[in-house]
């Protein structure tokens, strides 16, 4: 009796997935993020999944996550890059040095002018697509392995940094800058909400459109029921990522601050929470981005098609070695970025910023799925990596696990998922 | 089956060479090929067959010589050249990109985009369906990638891909090699379809029953020169034989300079 009822349930369950066209890796994931999750809340008495937590690991994790979605092109095309670190601060020395030197005494325009962030930004990620593109020069054009340019540009660029500073820590950064910084700039309640909201329908709208595309063509579609169900399950994490955020109230002094910068008594009981924040929004932002390169692009397609069979790419007529370029470049100026969220949080730029972001990097790639081996690899996946990684880094301190063993605990995490991705490809055949 | 030879060629490779570290792959060979005709390549591994029509299809570029197009010389300097002149090649090792669907392999380097210029993978999706229900009708798997594919089935997306988009010169390196009878026959039925429509092929393969099913003319190749070239109705299977293993140009044929003096 139970020899009959055992095939059935494996394949109704398989059934379910199907219908829901659901990523069972990417489900796999987020059940051990929440295992991991639920875990070191009952192990910190509840001191984990709370709203000052979560807010605080969101913005740890933008960084990494946001070179993680370049990493995934990297290494998709078999390549490595072992640079991004030192680029990361080759990026914030020249973004601090733009905004502190340059624009205020060279050009005149004093400190906390408009202008300033803005201009800092672009020179800074032109700086990371610049450098980028250089590496991919050598590594596309001259035959110099991936491994070897970018050991080098480890240490090339984290001296460059050095050598533009001669070492000094350069702060305070501009006002406008630091919003993109994580707590120095967020939304808000009622904008956070609005952004939700609008995050939601969109959500439903880009589901109607792909069903009625999908209609037009006469292909299969999902049960209408599926549908229903995905597009609730979205718009509950959407709108329950908003609410924890809008949950974590500003502190009461920084509150009344705020009240008197501008002349005005706070009135009692009265609380903000912070919402969302602006780093957060860049990430989301990267992330669709990246997605829509990577799946809607000549470039994604090219990209992954190199990283299968590298040979049928270049006799489909693909140039591969101006792809190479291109993701390098890529790479690069999302190390600026991340260098702008970096030294924003920090609030100053200091010479050991992104000091291991490499190994960070590419182990939150390759823990959300990037195969080493090339032509397989997610945006979501990566960033889902980098949030894991985060997790259980500051899940460890808050415990009160020892420096050493936090490390160690990491390092053999990275190899133990990248283990249990490759008996779950043997076993399903999926490569 | 009358083929007019006395017009312009299509394609003309004139006195090609091709040195790798002082050893001659290919050593002054000329062959040419005529609209709706299949001509056939025949040598041993390492004859030189592949390198000659690899300088055609944009993989290699020869050291000497010239290749004519429509008696226009040209110079094919990469893959991406051949496909301006419509040339298209079915490569022995197929050259898909495993980790993708049959589609996005059916139109690598060639999507078909939309008015904002992103892919439009559904249109592809639904001319692929289209493409291999003529082709191979036992085809499903669309979603798929192409890693788990069956040889015949690779073979049909390989095909697809090389017939989909006008071509007017197709080069097949041993397209039945890997393939049971029944896709074999599919094959072979596809080449009298696009010999039809006036297409130029050129057949490279180590089988000499199959070149004279399947092939006008051969041309036999025997350590990077060419032995000899031949209608396939003027020579035995053993004539072809002959020509490919001593390097003998029977009777029928016109020899090359590879042919042995006796």
């Amino acid at each position: 009796m139970t020899d009959a009822d055992k095939p059935a349930r494996p394949a109704q369950k398989k059934n379910l997935f199907a219908q829901l066209e659901l990523d069972t890796r990417l489900l796999g994931m987020i059940g051990a993020f929440i295992i991991l999750c639920i875990g070191f809340h009952l192990v910190t008495d509840g001191r984990f999944l709370t709203s000052r937590n979560i807010f605080n690991l969101t913005i740890q994790t933008v960084s990494v996550a946001i070179m993680a979605t370049g990493m995934v092109f990297v290494i998709v095309t078999r390549n490595i890059d072992l640079s991004v670190g030192s680029l990361l601060a080759t990026c914030s020395a020249v973004m601090a040095m733009t905004q502190t030197f340059i624009t205020p005494e060279v050009f005149g325009l004093g400190l906390n002018h408009p202008a300033t962030a803005p201009i800092a930004i672009v020179v800074g990620i032109a700086t990371g697509v610049v450098i980028g593109a250089f590496q991919g020069y050598i590594i596309g054009y001259l035959g110099v392995p991936a491994f070897i340019v970018t050991l080098g540009g480890l240490l090339v660029w984290r001296n460059v940094a050095w050598y533009l500073t001669n070492g000094q820590t350069i702060g305070p950064l501009d006002r406008n800058f630091m919003q993109f910084g994580g707590i120095n700039g967020t939304l808000g309640e009622t904008w956070s909400w609005i952004i939700g909201i609008i995050a939601v329908l969109f959500a439903f709208y880009s589901f109607w459109r792909s069903r009625r595309s999908k209609i037009a063509h006469e292909f299969p579609v999902k049960p209408v029921w599926a549908e229903v169900v995905m597009a609730g399950i979205t718009a509950i994490a959407i709108l329950g990522f908003v609410a924890v955020l809008n949950n974590y109230d500003v502190p009461r002094r920084r509150l009344q601050q705020m009240f008197e910068a501008r002349g005005e008594v706070m009135p009692d009981g009265f609380t903000q929470g912070y919402g969302l924040p602006i780093s957060v929004l860049l990430l989301i932002a990267v992330a669709i981005v990246m997605t829509i390169v990577a799946r809607r692009t000549r470039l994604g397609r090219y990209i992954f098609a190199t990283g299968g069979n590298p040979d049928a790419a270049e006799l489909s007529g693909i140039n591969t070695r101006l792809l190479t370029v291109k993701i390098f470049a890529i790479m690069g100026g999302l190390c600026g970025l991340a260098a702008l969220v970096a030294s924003a949080r920090l609030s100053f730029h200091s010479n050991d910023i992104g000091t291991l972001d490499e190994l960070r990097v590419i182990a939150a790639a390759v823990i959300g799925g990037t195969a080493l081996a090339g032509g397989v690899g997610t945006i979501y996946g990566a960033i889902l990596g980098a949030l894991i990684m985060q997790s259980l880094q500051s899940g460890m301190a808050m415990v009160g696990v020892d420096a050493p063993f936090q490390n160690i605990v990491v390092g053999a995490v990275l190899v133990i998922a990248v283990l249990i991705d490759t008996i779950y490809r043997m076993r399903t055949g999926a490569k | 089956m009358a083929i007019d030879r006395n017009g312009t060629p299509l394609v003309e490779m004139r006195d090609i060479s091709i040195a790798f570290g002082g050893v001659k792959a290919v050593d002054h060979v000329t062959v040419d090929l005529y609209p709706g005709e299949v001509v056939g390549l025949l040598g041993h591994n390492g004859a030189g067959k592949s390198t000659l029509i690899k300088c055609l299809s944009g993989a290699y570029q020869q050291d000497s010589g010239d290749i004519y197009i429509n008696g226009d010389k040209v110079s094919i300097s990469n893959p991406r050249d051949a496909r301006r002149y419509n040339i298209e090649t079915i490569y022995q090792t197929l050259a898909l990109a495993d980790n993708l669907d049959a589609a996005s392999n059916l139109f690598l380097g060639r999507e078909i985009v939309g008015p904002t210029g992103l892919l439009d993978d559904n249109k592809m999706e639904a001319e692929t369906r289209k493409v291999m229900h003529r082709l191979n009708p036992n085809f499903k798997n669309f979603n798929s990638p192409v890693s788990s594919y069956s040889g015949g089935q690779r073979q049909s997306v390989a095909i697809a891909r090389a017939v989909h988009f006008n071509a007017k010169i197709l080069i097949m390196d041993e397209p039945t090699a890997a393939l049971g009878p029944h896709e074999t026959q599919m094959v072979a039925d596809l080449i009298q379809e696009l010999k039809r429509q006036g297409l130029g092929i050129f057949l490279i393969d180590h089988d000499v029953h199959q070149v004279k099913k399947l092939c006008d003319r051969a041309n036999v190749m025997k350590n990077g020169q060419l032995v000899g070239t031949a209608n396939v109705e003027d020579v035995s299977a053993d004539d072809l034989l002959g020509m490919i293993i001593a390097g003998k140009c029977p009777p029928g044929a016109i020899p090359g300079p590879g042919a042995i003096q006796e």
